[in-house]
């Protein structure tokens, strides 16, 4: 593959976003619908090709400069693609996904009036997602990062007439904004230290480095720590890690396509691509990995605790993504980056899926989309319902479907890193997926199983979704199936041809520790399966048999109950902290320190002082030409006199 | 110096002139088919061979770049009275683009006041020789001849609206003053020559370099020094020798403001800068301080009389000044890199300037042309591509990121800091915030205020595509400011590269 083919496969949906964008009436809905679709799926095909020539092929890794934007002294910044395994992987995933939701939501959107803009987003926010992915430099990684942001906010808000969506939209920005100066910090960071800010350049010099302090508002520390924690800040707020979460639940405001492309399979998945991206900077970070894995285990028990309770069928899946990332995350804790990215690759299959058909259910159901009105209609949605069984099954982890193969080989390899560590790890992770396979039973079930709880209306236009909607399904189920058997050779690390590094000494750094992975003692290894059978048996009993379990329970464990009923007060502990303190004090630095200090004394009266005085400057503009004549020779003389005496 | 008359003339020596040569004879032709066509035939064809004759001297001067004659022909032309290095070329690539803009702006509003004559083109022709003879001068001599051709055009060309009280006015003034500072010119050449005893630039650096004499001599120096700054502050309209600057611009016709905005402007910096850096380089610590001074006022002045403006053309003039104080910061620096500043800002700013004019004149109604920021508000509404334009440039214009002119103020203020002079720069900061007001101001009242003006669009003139392709320009150069930077790094080297100002380093 040429490098005019990679740059393609970047700009094309940048083209297509514009071109849909900007065409308004002249290319029409249809026009823009056809362009976007025909930009990334040619996208997806260059990236097929990119995939079988570096990941299939073993070719080796491709970097190339598109063009230098500044460069002076020791600044330089360029834009280009870097794409090695890690890259391709995800391109994989990225366009794949982006195809078959620009394809599905033909159909969803079909009653949408401004369909073009919807389109020219999704776009927009694959470019945006591709120029990260591919950035051979950490300038362009912040640029994507800060565009799928961007993106995100706009698609979120895509119904802006929603008041709900609208704050959704704020919410997903500001939360991620705030870590985001995590990644700002780590950009300058780095460039202070390394004085580049090329993968290229900066990963040979770790080694160098890894020795120095770094001072930093008078305490010195270890720079590579401070580098890597940073890191670790921007990295938690995309990927919606414990503290940073609240956004995503929240962000389900959206049109269901934008949720499963953004908020499942790609966009919240970046902050584990950072951490893999930078792997050998981690590897020499040992205190801050450990910092990943609890930030990690913590996210995946307590967003799948939330998951148990919620109503919005959405929203479960949106808690489910949650905590699916928190597996990735410690995964990358315990050095098993390739085990993440695995799991990532699975995930974003197979939750695309989930969420494309709870889509097709939410379309089914006349925009309904509290479980607990729906149920019984598995006869009316063919497609949907083994599909989505399909997704579910892959969910939690049952053999032979894609997540059994990613999820247990990171608890596994949690398992066989030992300690303490390790097995406070398992434990969680297993704890996480009991939880999974309870809430994902408790989705069919309630969605598609017992007796109809909708209205008669509602029940009466129930329908399968068109083929423009199910095929894409059937796509990502194919993925969702086969991704696990074909891609569990990436579990090891050479696979990666150094796009990834462990340090030696790391579990899967060698083939030993690989081989450690695979034989842990039997009941560590089987263990969660039957642990997810036992809790999808109980799902089934409290959800099918006897529906009035799940009420008196709740009762009976009230506090416990609200506790996780209302997100653990996560909200409402921000909203005391941060919301109110940042508006009393926005408030009063408003009335007292700008209005009467700053301004009447800064701006207004500056302001009267400028006018004032250009009044006074302008009478001297007389329009008589021997007044001009002279200034200009008190001008000469002034000059003259200052410097002969 | 060998007396003209000894030397035996060698046609091969004229070659790195031969764009200025070509064009010379080109204004002849001009008058000659216009002479020999009548009525609007005559000012048609003449504004159509303009362009082309300045067009085809670009071509010729790329090609004597190419074929590289300076070097071929070491001994310059008509006797090192002349010098085509890099940083020459790239001032007559602005000066042929701003003159072709000028041109290709004027054909409306003249037809639309019925003063159309072919007159004017041949004058434009002229004008630009006369400024392509002045970046290329290499001698006291070439520099006035250059200058004045120039400054003679230009006199015409702001009185050309005969019938019309305020352009003659303008004319009658500009000559009057123009004259004056002409006068101090020559007087500070002549003094340097006594002093000196040479008249051409490496020559007189050389005898300043290697110090002066005795007292006496220093002190005709610093005269003459002084007339020389005065005369040239005068051409690029420095404060306190601007005030022409306001009456002119606003009573010329426009499109002779736009050429006098541009064209004149970049050539006398550009002079100014040459000779600051060659045959006077040896004062460099009496004329830093000087358009220290200047540089402060200018910009001052510039930015706070811009606000209180009420024609537009006034304060594009203010604005106009206000950008020259900025772009003195960047000469002030006296380092390559203040240089490269200053060649970055002059290209920035003739595309804004020739981007805001190509609004103005595609807004009117009847004959009447836009006058007052009045007349703009509302314009967001009536006509929204030249709002979106006009926005775009002013924004620019403010030195907002990440459009081209932050690229240009960040270049002069971070050259006047690497040179030491960070005072100077915190005040140009200022100052540009002070200009921001009324760039700004241009924007609200475009979208924000209610308008009475009811700009006719439906007949599609040069200046509606000019104002589209400057604000493309302002775009695409925010992106490519590289390539930008690139080309007047190596004008600005090649400006350095003179033996003469090695030796005295």
């Amino acid at each position: 593959m040429t490098t005019d083919m990679y740059f393609a496969l970047v700009l094309l949906p940048l083209a297509a976003s514009v071109v849909a964008g900007l065409g308004g009436k002249r290319i029409g809905d249809a026009g823009a619908m056809a362009i976007t679709i025909g930009g990334v799926v040619t996208s997806l095909l260059l990236s097929i090709w990119a995939f079988i020539d570096i990941a299939v092929l073993n070719g080796s890794s491709v970097e190339a400069e598109l063009y230098t934007w500044i460069s002076t002294g020791t600044l330089n910044l360029s834009f280009g693609v870097l794409i090695d395994k890690l890259t391709a992987v995800m391109l994989i995933v990225v366009t794949g996904v982006s195809a078959m939701v620009h394809i599905y939501s033909v159909g969803y959107m079909s009653h949408d009036p401004s369909r073009a803009r919807f389109f020219s987003y999704l776009s927009l926010f694959t470019f945006m997602m591709l120029a990260l992915i591919t950035a051979p430099n950490m300038v362009q990684m912040f640029l994507g990062w800060e565009g799928v942001g961007l993106a995100s906010y706009l698609l979120i808000g895509f119904w802006f007439k929603k008041e709900s969506a609208n704050l959704a939209s704020m919410k997903a920005f500001i939360v991620t904004r705030v870590a985001d100066v995590g990644l700002i910090l780590a950009v300058l960071t780095t460039f202070a230290v390394f004085g580049t800010l090329s993968f290229s350049g900066i990963f040979p010099s770790l080694d160098t480095v890894a020795a120095k302090d770094y001072v930093f508002f008078g305490h010195s520390f270890p720079v590579l720590e401070l580098i890597a924690l940073f890191l670790l800040i921007g990295a938690m707020g995309k990927s919606a890690q414990f503290g940073f979460h609240t956004w995503l639940p929240d962000a389900m405001e959206g049109p269901t396509p934008v949720s499963a492309l953004i908020h499942a399979a790609t966009m919240v998945t970046a902050g584990v691509f950072l951490l893999a991206r930078m792997s050998p900077l981690f590897e020499h970070a040992e205190a801050v990995l450990t910092l990943v894995a609890i930030v990690g285990a913590i996210t995946a028990m307590f967003a799948a605790s939330i998951g148990l309770v919620q109503r919005d069928i959405k929203r479960v899946i949106a808690y489910s993504t949650c905590s699916q990332l928190g597996y990735m995350f410690f995964a990358c804790g315990i050095s098993a980056y390739s085990a993440a990215i695995f799991h990532l690759m699975t995930h974003a299959f197979f939750k695309a899926l989930l969420f494309l058909a709870a889509g097709s259910v939410i379309h089914a159901m006349s925009d309904e989309q509290d479980m607990f009105k729906m149920g019984g209609i598995r006869k009316y949605l063919p497609y949907t319902y083994p599909l989505m069984w399909i997704g579910s099954l892959a969910l939690m982890g049952i053999p032979p479907f894609a997540g059994f193969f990613s999820k247990d080989f990171i608890l596994e390899a949690a398992y066989a890193t030992g300690g303490d560590m390790g097995l406070m790890l398992y434990i969680f992770g297993t704890a996480a997926a009991l939880m999974t396979a309870f809430y994902s039973c408790r989705v069919m079930f309630l969605t598609f199983h017992g007796k109809p709880r909708a209205s008669k209306e509602v029940m009466h236009h129930v329908h399968e979704s068109p083929w423009v909607m199910v095929g894409p399904m059937m796509f990502l189920c194919v993925g969702a199936v086969l991704a696990g058997w074909l891609g569990h050779g990436m579990t090891d690390t050479h696979w990666w041809n150094g796009a990834i590094y462990i340090a030696e000494g790391h579990l899967l750094g060698s083939h030993e520790g690989l081989e450690e992975v695979h034989h842990i003692p039997l009941l560590a290894k089987f263990a969660p399966l039957v642990l997810v059978l036992f809790s999808s048996w109980v799902a089934y009993w409290v959800y099918i048999k006897r529906s009035d379990i799940p009420a008196r329970f709740a009762k009976a464990v009230d506090p416990l109950y609200s506790w996780v009923m209302n997100k653990w007060y996560v909200d409402e502990l921000y909203d005391l902290l941060f919301v109110r303190t940042a508006r009393a004090l926005g408030l009063m630095l408003w009335r007292r320190g700008d209005e009467n200090t700053i301004n009447r004394f800064g701006p207004d009266g500056m302001a009267y002082v400028t006018t004032r005085g250009s009044e006074a400057l302008r009478r001297l503009q007389t329009g008589y030409i021997y007044h001009y004549a002279f200034i200009l020779i008190v001008g000469v003389m002034a000059l003259i006199t200052w410097f002969i005496l | 110096m060998t007396p003209f008359n000894m030397m035996p003339f060698d046609w091969f020596a004229v070659a790195p002139a031969l764009p200025e040569v070509f064009l010379a004879c080109a204004a002849m032709g001009l008058l000659i088919v216009g002479v020999f066509s009548r009525g609007e035939v005559a000012s048609r064809s003449v504004g159509g061979l303009a362009l082309v004759s300045l067009v085809v001297t670009y071509v010729i001067m790329h090609a004597a770049k190419v074929a590289d004659f300076q070097q071929a022909f070491p001994k310059g032309a008509v006797g090192f009275m002349f010098v085509a290095d890099e940083f020459a070329f790239y001032a007559k690539g602005l000066i042929l683009a701003a003159g072709v803009f000028s041109i290709l702006l004027t054909p409306d509003f003249m037809n639309r006041n019925s003063i159309n004559k072919f007159e004017y083109y041949v004058l434009i022709t002229l004008a630009t020789l006369g400024m392509m003879i002045m970046v290329s001068a290499n001698d006291l001599l070439a520099m006035y001849v250059g200058m004045e051709l120039m400054s003679f055009c230009l006199y015409i060309l702001a009185a050309f609206w005969r019938d019309n009280l305020k352009s003659s006015e303008a004319g009658l003034k500009y000559f009057v003053l123009g004259s004056l500072a002409s006068g101090l010119m020559l007087y500070g050449m002549s003094l340097l020559y006594g002093m000196t005893g040479d008249t051409s630039f490496d020559g007189i650096g050389i005898l300043l370099g290697n110090g002066l004499p005795n007292i006496e001599h220093s002190v005709a120096i610093t005269v003459a020094l002084v007339l020389m700054i005065v005369a040239m502050a005068f051409k690029v309209s420095a404060v306190p020798f601007h005030m022409w600057t306001p009456d002119v611009y606003e009573g010329a016709p426009t499109p002779v403001t736009v050429f006098m905005a541009t064209a004149p402007k970049a050539a006398a910096m550009l002079l100014m800068m040459r000779v600051l850096y060659q045959p006077l380089l040896a004062l460099e610590d009496q004329w830093m301080q000087m358009l220290t001074v200047l540089s402060l006022l200018t910009m001052g002045i510039g930015s706070l009389l811009a606000i209180v403006q009420t024609n537009i053309k006034r304060l594009l003039a203010y604005s106009s000044i206000g950008n020259v104080g900025f772009m003195l910061v960047g000469v002030v620096a006296g380092t390559e890199d203040g240089v490269q500043g200053v060649l970055v800002y002059l290209a920035i700013y003739l595309t804004m300037t020739i981007g805001l004019f190509a609004v103005l004149l595609s807004l009117r109604r009847k004959n009447v042309f836009v006058e007052t920021i009045d007349d703009l508000a509302g314009l967001a509404r009536t006509a929204p591509g030249a709002a979106f334009a006009m926005m775009l440039i002013t924004f620019s214009l403010a030195g907002v990121p990440p459009l081209v002119g932050f690229f240009g103020k960040f270049y002069v203020f971070s050259a006047a800091i690497a040179a030491g002079q960070t005072w100077l720069a915190i005040s140009g900061v200022l100052f540009s915030v002070i200009a921001a007001y009324y760039c700004l101001r241009i924007v609200k009242v475009m979208y924000f205020d209610e308008g009475k003006f009811r700009p006719e669009l439906n007949q599609p003139s040069n200046a509606q595509w000019i104002a589209v392709l400057a604000a493309a320009g302002v775009l695409v150069m925010s992106v490519f400011i590289d390539v930008l930077d690139h080309t007047a790094g190596r004008a600005a080297s090649s400006l350095f590269r003179l033996e003469h100002t090695v030796a005295r380093h």
